[in-house]
Parts: C-alpha cells; structure tokens; sequence
C-alpha cells in the first residue's frame, strides 16, 4: 500500500509528531528538573531548558538513597529473573511441544490459566508462601494425615518452615514464574519441521541434546527478545519488592526506594518539595533498562517477528 | 549382513488402520524401491523401519533381529528426508560430522571423516557454509554425506529426490545408485515418481491403500503385473484398458462391441466365459497396414514426443493409446486398424482385479532365467 498523497504525507508527519511529543515531553521535563537547583525548580514558571546541576543532584540523590548496594540488588535481581526465566520457560515449552504425553494439554491449560492470573491479583497467597514455602508441603500432609501418622508414631510434629522474607530467593521467584516466556518459546518450538526432530533422532541424540544443540541455537532471537522484556519488566517492580522486603538497607531495590525521594508531606515534612533529586534519582535508574533495550534491539526485533530461521 | 524382514506389520492412527499386514523380505544389499501414490503409507511403512513410527502389530527385524523395541539410533540405520531436514544453525561440516559428534568421536577423527565424506559426495570447499547458503542440489549432497558418514547398515530414503528440479533430479538418482554400488548397504527408497522408482530399483514393492500389491524387478512388475492397479499405475503412458469376455474355444478375448482379440492359449484355458479387463500397453500396439484385420478404431487426436508419437483413438468411445514410431497422418474420426500380439493381451478378472496371466508367465520367466 504505497500512497502518494501530499496531505495524506502531511497528515501521518503530523501525527507522528505528536506522538512523539506525548511520548518525549515527560522525560524532557524530567530531565530539565534533574538539571536546575530546588529553587529553580520549585519557581514559576516551569523551566524548559535544562540548567547546570545534572551532576551535583545526581551525586545527591545516590548518597541520600545509598544507590550503590540498592543498584547491585536491583542487578542481581532482574539479571537472575532474565535467566530463571529463559530457562524455566525453554524447558516447559520443550516439554510441552515434544513429548507426546497424556497431560500435555492439561499442563498446557494450567499454564495458560497462569497468563491470566499475574502476581498482582495472586499477591496474598503469594505472600503467604514466601512467609513459608514449604506451607504447601505443611499443608498437603496435615491434610493427607501424614502429619499425625509421624507424630503418633515418633512423637515428633512435622512442622515445615521456610521464609523467603527478606532475601533474594523471594524476590526472584514468584517473579520467574509467569507463562509468557513459555508462550513465546512454544509458538517457535511449533515451527519447527518435524523431520529436523527425526533426523536428531536417527542421528542418536537424545531429547536433551536435541534442546541444547538445536532448539536452543535455534531460538537464540527468541531468547534475546524474551530476555529484554523480563529485564525490563523485572527492573521495575515495585509492588511485589515493596511487600516482601523490609529489610530495606540490605535488600532494597532502586524502583521502591525511589519513593522515597518524590516529595510528599512525609518525606519533606511540609518542607520545599526536592523534585530535582526525584528527577536525578529517576534518570539514573532508567538508563540501566534503556541501555539493554538498545543493545538487544536488533536481536529483539528479530525474534518477536521471527523471520531468522 | 543387513536383511531386513517385515512381518504381518500393521500401523494404525487411533483406530484409522493405514498399513494393513504388510510382509516383506528385504535382502542383504539390496536396492529395493517402494512405489506407491501419495497417501498409500509408504512413508509409514519406511518410518516403522527406522523407528520414528511405533509398530502398531507385526514384527520388524534387521539383520535378523526384532528391533520393534529399538530406539532409532540402536537400529543402525540412516535416513535421506524430503526436505533435507538439515540443522539450520550448524555448518556442513558440522552437520555430516554431527551423528559422530553425538557418538563421542574425537574431534580430529572426526574432521578427516567429514572431508573424506565430503569429497566422495563432491563438497569440497563447502564445509564452512550454512544451510542456507547452499543451493538445493548442494542440500541433497550433505543429507546423503550425513547418512553414508555413519556408515549404517540399512539406508532409508523418503522421496528425497522430489523437491529438485527435473534434471537435477535425474543427477542425483545416478548420484545414488552410484553411492549405492560404492557402499552396497541395503537401501530403501520410497517414492511416488514411476521413473525414479523403474530406474533405480533392484526390487520393486508396488502399494496401494496400505497393502503392497506386487513385489518384483522392474522388468517383471512393468512385464507382468499382478494387478489391474499395478499395470495402470506402471509404464508411461498408462496401459489401456477394455472390458471383454474369455472364449476358450476361439482362443481369444471378445471386447464390447464384438471385436475380438487373440490370446495365448495358456491364458484362455480353464476361463471361458469369464468377464475380464483387458490391459494393453500403447507401446505394443501397431497401427495396421491398410487392409489388415484387427482392432477397429476411430482416430481421435495425436500428440507429438520428438521421439515418436501418441495417437489416441476410440474403440466404441473407450480411449485407446498408441505409442509409435511411424508417422502416419489421420483425419479426425477416420477409422483405423489396431493390431497386438496375443503375448501384449494382458488378462485381469474382472472381479478380483488379479492377473490371469502374470503369475504363470512369471514362473516361466524365472525358470527361463535360472536354467
Ligand atoms: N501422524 C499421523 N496421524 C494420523 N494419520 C497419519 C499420520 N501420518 C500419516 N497418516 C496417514 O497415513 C496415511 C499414509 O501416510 P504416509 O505413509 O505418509 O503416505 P505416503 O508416504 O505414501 O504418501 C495417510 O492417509 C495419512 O493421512
Ligand atoms: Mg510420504
């Protein structure tokens, strides 16, 4: 579909412009305010220009948060979601694509229930087995008796606990357990040619040398591109760090501690809001995501539309 | 010693039953060719052997061992597939040496076999190359260096030569039967081109719907085939077919119409009055000199091959095809004599579809042979 209409070359300039505008102005403002004073920047009217103070608020804004441990853990964190995530996610999508067993389609059908079921509408119950993740196990063998067999028998009762509270394990795992990952890898696994299947077969490899010397080369876009988005959706969580972690010197992660910097009655106590310390913080925490966005881009591109094969 | 034994072998999807008892003795060496349209099963019965296709009921065994239990690659045999089915991300050096790779041999062992293989295949200087890179021809060749590297006992090849374009096609057909002859492992190749399949068979295992109809040499299938199916599925342009009625006494067939053909005696005896078809090749028929008595016909329309031509005529509005060297010019409708020696009469009730004359000639012509 190729026009060549004057107005209608007009017309899509000026809405993309527009676009861009939209999607440009708040993070030009929010530039702009990382770079001026608190004066400046609590003055009328509204600076649009930005002014000499980048550096100065920005060292500010890492020593008053202690940015250095927070953005170690923030690294940690979602590199960790990254990789639990393309390996869990590979391995279910091989299993269900592969093998051709009777569950298959109700694993299938669990996992896709999961999509429609992320961490925030689950966050209770997800908590509740971070407070204790063997509670499950705690409760299958009260439920099942099994907790009384023991204890009439040795006297001893069974009584699990493991807490996930305040420490990465937390963090990450009810992150990495989420079906998109595996959506994606299955939806390339399904275009795979059967006979490229059987000839590893007649070549003697196994199923697990078949995943590591073929399906993985082969989905390395889709790795690329899935790793992008869960780097990018793992660095910024705020409501699932918030809640399990209260040890915030030691676990605190840069997305919730950035709250504490945006200005409101509690953190400056009716005092001159520190919007250019906000700003700074904001700017910080945003490059690490835009950098992996660049850099995976060509590959990210690729594997959404999956044209390399 | 790789003969292959195929025993009452049965394979259903579900309850869908596609290959229906299928027996057959492969020998030690052999080329044997498995022919049939698309969708007869052939694939399947292929891929029992191999062991991707679970053997539903029946017996498979190589070398005289039952390897229905056997996983693919305990089986020793190597498969050629349709679309090459070459890995993408891998090299082709990488690709032939990757069944080796999978066996643990030494990298260097294994570099020195994969150019020597290579090079027998003629893909030298190609090593370094992707998939992707190559043309379709240069495919085929790492499939068949993929499969010969391994050195199996048993080739197997699923109309591997069908995505080539016609000449190509007609190189690596030489290209397999020479590798054939190099190697000498039993090969089983299936496909659905008649000529590939005349030309490049030891043996030959017509089927049809799931059940092999005819097993022989090419010469005795397209000879003496076993069934109406088998001699219409053979030879090029098909054989013709008329519906007639035995008489012994006259020693001849009588078609439709009245006209009447003679036969050989045997293939008379002990069928009078039997309704049958009455298979002739256009390549045996001779259009009559004038004046000859013969099979009446009108001419339709002629198509010319270079090499000779067909004509088309019309015995009582059923087509008949003659294949001829001579150039004879006929005007449209104008009637023509037809004449075929009665050992060309080719003989099938009617009811059973079965060769009244096959069998027979058959022995006689392995007696022939063998004394
Ligand atoms: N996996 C399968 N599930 C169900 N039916 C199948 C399957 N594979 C093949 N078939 C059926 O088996 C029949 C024979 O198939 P195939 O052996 O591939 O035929 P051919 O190779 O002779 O063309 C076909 O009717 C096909 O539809
Ligand atoms: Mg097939």
């Amino acid at each position: 579909m190729i026009e060549r209409t004057p107005v209608l070359n007009i017309l899509t300039h000026f809405i993309l412009a527009v676009g861009f505008i939209l999607l440009f102005l708040p993070l030009w403002i929010a530039f702009v305010a990382a770079t001026h004073t608190i004066q400046a920047v609590n003055s009328a009217p509204v600076e649009l220009w930005p002014g000499n103070q980048l550096w100065v608020n920005m060292q500010e804004a890492w020593v008053k948060s202690d940015f250095g441990q927070k953005f170690v853990n923030t690294l940690i964190v979602a590199v960790a979601v990254v990789i639990g995530k393309i390996t869990i996610a590979a391995i279910t999508a091989f299993g269900i694509v592969f093998f051709n067993h009777r569950l298959r389609m109700v694993i299938f059908w669990l996992i896709f229930i999961t999509l429609m079921l992320p961490l925030e509408v689950r966050i209770v119950p997800t908590y509740a087995v971070a407070a204790n993740a063997l509670l499950p196990f705690q409760k299958l063998m009260d439920w099942t008796g099994l907790t009384w067999l023991i204890e009439s028998a040795s006297g001893i009762r069974v009584a699990m606990e493991w807490n996930l509270l305040n420490s990465y394990t937390g963090l990450i795992l009810p992150l990495i357990a989420t079906a998109t990952g595996t959506f994606l890898y299955r939806q390339f696994f399904l275009t795979i040619p059967d006979e490229l299947v059987e000839a590893a077969k007649m070549d003697g490899s196994g199923p697990l040398r078949f995943l590591w010397d073929i399906l993985i080369p082969l989905s390395r876009t889709n790795i690329a591109a899935l790793a992008t988005i869960m780097f990018v959706y793992a660095w910024n969580q705020y409501l699932w760090p918030l809640l399990v972690i209260t040890d915030r010197a030691n676990y605190g992660l840069v997305v919730v501690e950035l709250r504490t910097l945006v200005p409101d009655s509690l953190t400056t106590g009716g005092g001159t809001p520190t919007w250019h310390l906000a700003m700074a913080a904001t700017l910080m925490i945003m490059i690490p995501p835009i950098l992996v966005v660049i850099f995976m881009q060509r590959w990210f591109v690729r594997g959404l539309i999956n044209t390399d094969k | 010693m790789a003969d292959i034994s195929i025993r009452s072998v049965r394979k259903a999807y579900g309850k869908d039953e596609v290959v229906h008892g299928v027996d057959l003795d492969i020998y030690d060496g052999e080329f044997i060719v498995i022919l049939g349209p698309s969708g007869c099963g052939k694939s399947t019965l292929l891929r029992m052997i191999a062991g991707l296709e679970e053997i539903t009921a029946g017996e498979v065994a190589i070398a005289g061992q039952v390897v229905n239990q056997m996983e693919p690659r305990e089986r020793g045999c190597a498969m050629v597939f349709q679309n090459y089915a070459l890995y993408p991300h891998m090299t082709v050096a990488e690709n032939i040496g990757y069944a080796l790779k999978v066996a643990g041999m030494a990298k260097a062992e294994r570099i020195a076999r994969v150019t020597q293989v290579a090079t027998s295949v003629g893909l030298d200087g190609m090593l370094d190359r992707k998939p992707g890179q190559l043309s379709g021809g240069q495919r085929q060749r790492v499939a068949m260096a993929r499969a010969i590297i391994r050195e199996p006992r048993v080739f197997l090849f699923d109309e591997p030569l069908s995505n080539l374009d016609a000449k190509l096609r007609v190189q690596m057909r030489h290209e397999i039967r020479r590798i054939h002859n190099r190697i000498a492992a039993t090969s089983v190749f299936v496909t659905h081109d008649q000529h590939e399949g005349m030309t490049l068979a030891d043996r030959m295992v017509i089927m049809n719907k799931g059940t092999i109809e005819q097993v022989g040499t090419p010469e005795e299938v397209y000879d003496h085939p076993a069934t109406t199916y088998v001699a219409g599925f053979i030879g090029s342009p098909a054989m013709n077919f008329l519906p007639g009625r035995i008489s012994t006494a006259g020693r001849a067939v009588v078609l439709e119409g009245g006209a009447r053909l003679d036969i050989s005696a045997a293939a008379a005896l002990g069928h009078d009055g039997l309704l049958v078809q009455v298979g002739l090749r256009p390549e045996q028929i001779a259009i009559a000199a004038p004046g000859q008595s013969g099979l009446p016909v009108r001419f339709d329309f002629a198509e010319e091959l270079g090499s000779g031509r067909l004509y088309h005529f019309l015995h009582e509005d059923l087509p008949v095809t003659v294949h001829s060297d001579e150039k004879r010019r006929f005007a449209p409708g104008e009637p023509a004599t037809l004449t075929v020696p009665p050992v060309a009469v080719h003989l099938f009730d009617a009811q059973t579809t079965q060769s009244l004359t096959a069998a027979a000639a058959l022995a006689e012509a392995r007696a022939r042979v063998n004394a």
